[in-house]
């Protein structure tokens, strides 16, 4: 129970005061602007757009110096702001087989038609801290020399061409679970309240915008034995997208922009069920931003959650439990519920109290009474 | 389904002028002639949605910024756009830009905005994928003992 209280209202503004000084810190070095961020801090903005479910790298950088660098906060301060926004439509689905690509890998096919480009990763970097870049000024010069056999023309345009996915040679054989396609109206938890049992779009898009922690420990735990799904990474690639839109005034779809996006495709090992025959089954990642380490959880996590329409048994691992893993995915809600306790609730407590003390005075009574 | 040459080419400017940098469409589209607008420029969302396991059924993925206006120039030509992000001024050049195709002006537009930022747009593209094609993994097989 809340109750209603006066007073505080010039330790509040004084709070807020001293917030914004300790905000910006020593004023003795140079603020830090939200281009700066931006650029230079692109993964945070990438995670802070992912989760806050709104692609805009300005005003995700923007939160993030808002927030201190509390990633939550700036994912909170960018759902508030998008729920200001008029929503003009849905784009069409965005086409990954045609991504211009800055990385793709597949850890199945060494091979595989396209090849394996590594682009900017951290993968075998030796993880020691760099210490040039605390020194002044430094600016790393680009060491990139051209391929041997350059893989695009002059106008490097058909790199956006199609680029086939790993597991359509898999379907070829027949020797994986093929996706249905549709063009059903997806539902949208931001517009209406999450109904369980979810359809698998639903699924993925809390699993989209769930905390990259909660859903990385999800997929940790899967993969500890917590409903295994024995899970290869397909294939993985980062890059950017055409988003387009039907425009109804102008009778024709255009495009409006592009995001990037990582997807990550696993290809699981599956023995069959009493309604499946034996074939690789399949579990989808698809995240704003290069993000690759949510992308892979959330296909673990997709994969996983199902068990149902694979004909699987429930072990009761948490990962295979839909309500537990949709009603826990979502940072902001948690952070609501778990800071609220934080606030007055000295009504309730005073009702405690007066409990306890009346259970100790019975308690007291009915042991003196049997001495 | 193929639409008529004359959509198509109107889609493919309206996508490159919604791509374009906003300061560089700015730089080469400085001067806004006189219009009215239909629909002021207004921010707002689109929810971009993907498919599951990249060809099965739709899902919502999150939602982009994005301006959108309408307007009309003196001579009577309609112009739209739809651009991403929250930038007023590019959703008006775009639509602005859009209208004057329609016009006589066309030919110069072409060859004053549209052309570099075609140009512009395709350095930037094969730049970073002359980078991404320099981290292609170049396999080799080491000689194993039962081929010796």
């Amino acid at each position: 129970m809340y109750v209603a209280v006066k007073g505080g209202e010039r330790a509040i503004d004084a709070a807020h005061a001293w917030l914004a000084e300790e905000r910006r810190g020593d004023t003795g070095i140079a603020a830090l602007s939200v281009a700066q961020i931006r650029e230079q801090l692109a993964l945070a903005v990438n995670r802070v757009m992912a989760e806050g479910s709104l692609y805009d790298p300005d005003l995700a950088a923007l939160a993030i110096k808002q927030s201190r660098g509390d990633l939550i906060e700036a994912v909170f301060l960018i759902r508030a702001y998008r729920t200001t926004l008029p929503r003009f439509g849905a784009s069409s689905p965005i086409d990954t087989g045609r991504m211009a690509l800055t990385r793709r890998i597949s850890a199945t096919f060494k091979d595989l038609p396209g090849g394996q480009i590594l682009g900017p990763t951290f993968d075998y970097t030796h993880r020691l801290l760099d210490f040039a870049l605390m020194a002044e000024g430094e600016t790393p010069a680009s060491v990139i020399s051209a391929p041997v056999s350059s893989p695009t023309g002059e106008t490097g345009v058909h790199l956006a061409a199609a680029v086939p996915h790993v597991t359509g040679f898999l379907n070829r054989d027949g020797l994986i679970q093929t996706e249905t396609p549709g063009d059903s109206t997806p539902p949208d938890l931001t517009r209406e309240p999450m109904e369980l049992p979810a359809t698998r779009p639903l699924r993925l898009q809390a699993l989209t915008r769930g905390d990259e922690g909660f859903v990385l420990s999800l997929a940790y735990s899967t993969q500890r034995g917590y409903g295994r799904t024995h899970a290869f990474v397909g294939e993985l690639r980062i890059g950017t997208v055409a988003v387009e839109m039907d425009i109804p005034e102008l009778g024709f779809a255009v495009q409006i922009g592009e995001v990037e996006v990582t997807e990550c495709e696993t290809v699981n090992q599956f023995t069959g069920s009493k309604t499946e025959p034996p074939q690789f089954t399949r579990g989808y990642g698809l995240v704003f931003g290069q993000t690759e380490r949510k992308a892979i959880s959330m296909s673990l996590v997709d994969r996983a959650l199902r068990w149902q329409e694979l004909g699987e048994d429930f072990t009761g691992a948490p990962a295979q439990d839909e309500e537990f893993v949709l009603m826990h995915a979502d940072n902001v809600q948690a952070t609501g519920f778990l800071e609220h306790i934080k606030l007055p609730h000295y009504v309730d407590f005073q009702a405690e109290l007066e409990l306890i003390r009346r259970l100790r005075a019975e308690a007291i009574a009915a042991k003196e009474a049997a001495e | 389904m193929t639409a008529p040459p004359e959509i198509t080419a109107r889609q493919d400017l309206m996508g490159l002028l919604a791509r374009a940098r906003p300061a560089r469409l700015a730089q080469l589209f400085p001067d806004m002639p006189p219009h009215d607008m239909l629909r002021p420029p207004e921010i707002g969302a689109v929810m971009v949605r993907g498919r599951a396991g990249g060809t099965g059924a739709p899902f919502n993925l999150g939602e982009v910024t994005v301006t959108r206006c309408v307007l009309r120039l003196t001579s009577g030509e309609v112009g739209h756009a739809h651009v991403q992000g929250r930038d007023k001024a590019h959703a008006t050049r775009a639509a602005l830009v859009d209208a004057m195709m329609q016009t006589q002006a066309a030919g110069h537009l072409q060859a004053a905005v549209l052309a570099p930022l075609r140009a512009e747009e395709s350095a930037r593209r094969s730049d970073r994928a002359t980078k991404a094609a320099a981290t292609k993994v170049e396999f080799f097989t080491l000689v194993r003992g039962e081929d010796q």
